[in-house]
């Protein structure tokens, strides 16, 4: 009825919403998920910004499963791990990197306070054996077990864990806590056989359908010194083996160890708590040259240990070194300038890097060696089909982080191989970069600084020197995740959009895009604080 | 060394909301259940800052006013990009009359609920910085002196941006615009012009005076929240860039917004029967150079030469405004 229309009002009055101003837009915005560079960083893999995501909220469980989905040893290696992921940290830029491995091992120790363990699969009937227990061989027992493989370990030592028990001392890693996560592994069905070495792999592989060889780098190198006859003369992994099985090495007060790299370092530090008064450290370059970690540095000076760079020891007898000065030329290689001086010393320890013994591969010609490693492939597969390898045994970093992924890596393989299968790999993300974030939405917060034992007790036990975060402080810790690339559901976007075309979903569904009335403006990109959203052009 | 507070949950209380949040900490905006006072299908321009800062606080005025509220708005860009006949994009009752006179109006809508009994129905004018500084101003000054019970908010874009980017009265000094072009010795708008209503309004001591921008929602939810528990006059002045007007880039309106207030040159303030009670102190302070770089108007600044004197004097407001209003942290 027209009639009924105020005056002047032809048109019925409605709503805005008829009006699609989605139409006006040249570009979209999309909801990303890029690589955070903590995980870009992490040999084991770890989807770090994932569980961390968890940890925020106080689900320690479902951010302990998301550990354990690449790392069965969250409470070792958030001990022991030299921290990559930290180093890469976005937040390092802003204040400081998120203490990750803190809250690694937080979650390491509560999951083995709370006893929760790892489901396994149906059985396969397959059975893999795993040569060594170390933190490679370790890793691959935990996934192949997980997948319903039947795994047998074989190991020459009397316990299990390899160079985290019998290379790093107790005062970096407890030996409950290790045997903690071993148990773990055991309870799945893992069988363990110690004080068996494998020789023959040949021989060995008989009645498995693959074998995973993680032999780690066991055998001390040596140097040509000349050295008299009363010269105490020992290298750093007998020293180190020895203290761990009890057998206590006659070092004498003054120590000298030879070599930079961590292995000095514990080597060093072991000697003082055994009564050394002043151990010193020769090395021949300098310290930024060092391959041992900062950190493992800065503690063996506070414990008294001294370091004499640029120096190599030329000659050893009863009363102790001699020493040549070197300089470094300008390639940064040290060169002898024929200054020699002496210095006195009861024992020399010898820290010069590892070799692996490979004498288990001899009846193998299609396993490819070279500088006393094995090579092998992506998956970590060697020439010999069935035959696989990780850890120090073959050309990579050595540090127990690097092996645990190995050991993942290559239980992925195995199983793929075991199920006549394709390894599936998850597609690539682009990295989530510093200038992706608006840092402005972040609160300045320092990191939680971990507890240290005091210095005297460091120097005279072998107790434990870090301390960990407790419920509140990992909490504290892990909601300054930056979720770098990876939307966390802060509710920006929805916020801050002039049209009302961000929808908001169901808790954890994240967020959708009205198309109809986005106009293109890119607010919600500019002002997503983890870089988590990017405009694409608009097909036209 | 001073002690700061960390507010939590992550990005701290400078995100929207968050999904730890409890209900309590939650702003307005985070809500699913927001009202969307002024819903999609407008037709501001994109990355309009008017078309946020009214959505930020009305919403928040419905929340503090339990919805039961009445928006009476002045003739200008927000009144023309939401209600092109026959569309409404308003989901609130909502009043236009004219250009000057949207505080009259809206002290007219207050007399006739008193008048009704409905105090319980409160009563928002709002308009831009054309229909309050300059043309609205008589209307507002008398509502002021009158003390009566509206909350006027201006959102202030810096020019008369509806009509194609005429100076105002809140133009800033050096900006160019159709009618202060940037040419001759002393480009764009003159230094020394121009009104500043938030201290005009504070000098007619009415109950609640502040200033806020689109870059902080925590803070202007938190004022609008504040201005409804007071009776009688009050006056809310939010920054809202303009993209078009400003020459900036659509996606960089809260980008700017911050810079305005990370740099000092719009002081954020809240006060409260003539004495300012509280200032936002600025957290990463910027020279006026990141603010002014970003945007066209003051391209003639950044040319072969630089006006390097003319950045230095928008530079000394922004550090007098610093001291006057005490915006930076004790140390």
């Amino acid at each position: 009825m027209e009639h009924e229309k105020p005056f002047a009002i032809t048109l019925d009055v409605g709503s805005s919403r008829a009006n699609k101003t989605g139409a006006w837009r040249s570009e979209r915005p999309v909801y990303v998920d890029l690589l955070p560079p903590c995980n870009q960083a992490c040999p084991a893999g770890q989807d770090i910004q994932k569980w961390l995501y968890h940890a925020e909220s106080g689900d320690y469980e479902t951010a302990w499963r998301g550990i354990m989905a690449d790392n069965p040893l969250p409470a070792v290696l958030g001990r022991i791990c030299y921290r990559p992921c930290e180093s890469a940290c976005n937040r390092g830029q802003l204040d400081e990197a998120v203490g990750i491995n803190s809250i690694e091992r937080f979650l390491g120790d509560e999951g083995i306070e709370q006893g929760w363990t790892i489901p396994v699969a149906e059985p396969s009937g397959k059975r893999v054996l795993v040569v060594g227990a170390g933190p490679a061989g370790l890793s691959a027992a935990h996934h192949l077990a997980r997948l319903g493989h039947a795994v047998v370990v074989r190991d020459a030592e009397a316990a299990p864990g390899g160079m985290m028990r019998y290379g790093i001392p107790r005062y970096r890693l407890p030996r409950e806590v290790l045997d903690a996560e071993i148990r773990r592994i055991a309870d799945m069905g893992v069988v363990f056989e110690q004080n068996s070495r494998v020789t023959d792999v040949v021989a060995a592989k008989a009645g498995f359908d693959a074998v995973f060889l993680a032999v780690g780098a066991q055998v001390g190198k040596r140097a040509y010194i000349p050295a008299g006859d009363t010269a105490h003369v020992l290298d750093a992994i007998s020293l180190l083996h020895d203290v761990e099985t009890g057998e206590q090495p006659l070092l004498g007060r003054r120590v000298a160890v030879y070599g930079g790299g961590n292995t000095a370092m514990d080597a060093a530090r072991t000697a003082k708590r055994l009564g050394a008064t002043d151990p010193v450290v020769v090395y021949r370059r300098t310290r930024a040259q060092m391959p041992a970690h900062e950190s493992e540095v800065t503690e063996a000076v506070e414990e008294g240990v001294s370091m004499r760079w640029l120096s190599t020891i030329s000659e050893i007898d009863g009363e102790g070194i001699t020493v040549q000065k070197m300089r470094l030329d300008e390639s940064g290689f040290p060169q002898p300038t024929g200054e020699f001086e002496r210095l006195a010393a009861d024992t020399v320890v010898l820290a010069l890097g590892q070799d692996t013994d490979l004498s288990l591969v001899d009846e193998l010609p299609d396993v490819e060696r070279a500088d006393g490693v094995v090579r092998v492939g992506p998956g970590m597969t060697t020439g010999h089909p069935g035959i696989f390898a990780g850890g120090d045994m073959v050309p990579s970093g050595r540090t127990a982080t690097v092996a645990v992924g190995h050991g993942a890596k290559a239980a992925r393989e195995i199983d793929a191989w075991l199920r006549g299968q394709a390894v599936s790999e998850p597609p690539t993300r682009r990295e989530a970069t510093f200038d992706n974030l608006n840092t402005w939405y972040y609160s300045d917060a320092d990191r939680t600084v971990r507890p240290h034992l005091d210095l005297s007790r460091r120097v005279s036990t072998f107790d434990e020197i870090k301390g960990g975060l407790d419920a509140s402080t990992a909490l504290f810790e892990a909601r300054r995740c930056l979720s770098c690339g990876n939307c966390f559901e802060c509710d920006n976007c929805y916020g801050v959009c002039p049209d009302n075309a961000v929808l908001k979903l169901e808790p954890g569904e994240r967020y959708a895009i009205d198309l109809d009335y986005c106009k293109g403006c890119g607010i919600c990109v500019a002002e997503c604080p983890c870089g988590a959203i990017e405009m694409v052009p608009e097909e036209t | 060394m001073a002690v700061t507070p960390i507010k939590f949950y992550q990005t701290g209380s400078f995100a929207v909301g968050g999904r730890l949040l409890g209900d309590d900490q939650r702003s307005v905006q985070s809500g699913r259940q927001r009202i969307n006072s002024i819903d999609c299908g407008h037709r501001a321009c994109q990355g309009c800052g008017e078309a946020l800062g009214a959505r930020y606080a009305l919403d928040a005025a419905m929340r503090a006013t339990g919805n039961r509220m009445v928006a009476v708005n002045a003739t200008g860009c927000l009144e023309v990009f939401s209600t092109p006949y026959p569309e409404t994009s308003w989901r609130i009752p909502w009043l236009h009359s004219l250009f000057g006179n949207a505080p009259a109006v809206a002290t007219g809508v207050a007399a006739a609920l008193k008048a009704k009994g409905r105090t319980d129905v409160r009563v928002v004018g709002q308009g831009g910085d054309g229909g309050t500084v300059d043309i609205g101003f008589a209307c507002l000054s008398g509502m002021f002196e009158r003390n009566d019970d509206v909350l006027y908010i201006c959102y202030d874009n810096e020019a008369y941006m509806n009509t194609g980017v005429q100076r105002s009265g809140a133009t800033p000094p050096a900006a160019r615009t159709a009618t202060t072009p940037a040419v001759g010795a002393e480009p764009g708008a003159v230094f020394g012009q121009g009104k500043n209503v938030p201290m005009i309004a504070l000098a007619h001591e009415i109950p609640y005076v502040a200033t806020a921008t689109v870059a902080d929602l925590r803070d202007l939810e938190a004022k609008v929240t504040r201005a409804m528990e007071f009776r009688g006059a009050r006056y809310l002045h939010v920054l809202v860039p303009c993209p078009l007007g400003w020459g900036s880039a659509s996606h960089d309106t809260i980008r700017i917004a911050r810079l305005a207030k990370e740099s000092g040159i719009f002081p954020v303030f809240e006060a409260e029967h003539g004495e300012i009670v509280a200032t936002s102190k600025i957290r990463h302070r910027v020279p006026v150079e990141d603010y002014l770089r970003r945007q066209t108007r003051y391209a003639h600044l950044f040319g072969d030469p630089p006006r390097t004197d003319v950045i230095e004097k928008i530079q000394a407001l922004a550090d007098r405004n610093i001291r006057r209003f005490a915006l930076l942290e004790e140390a």
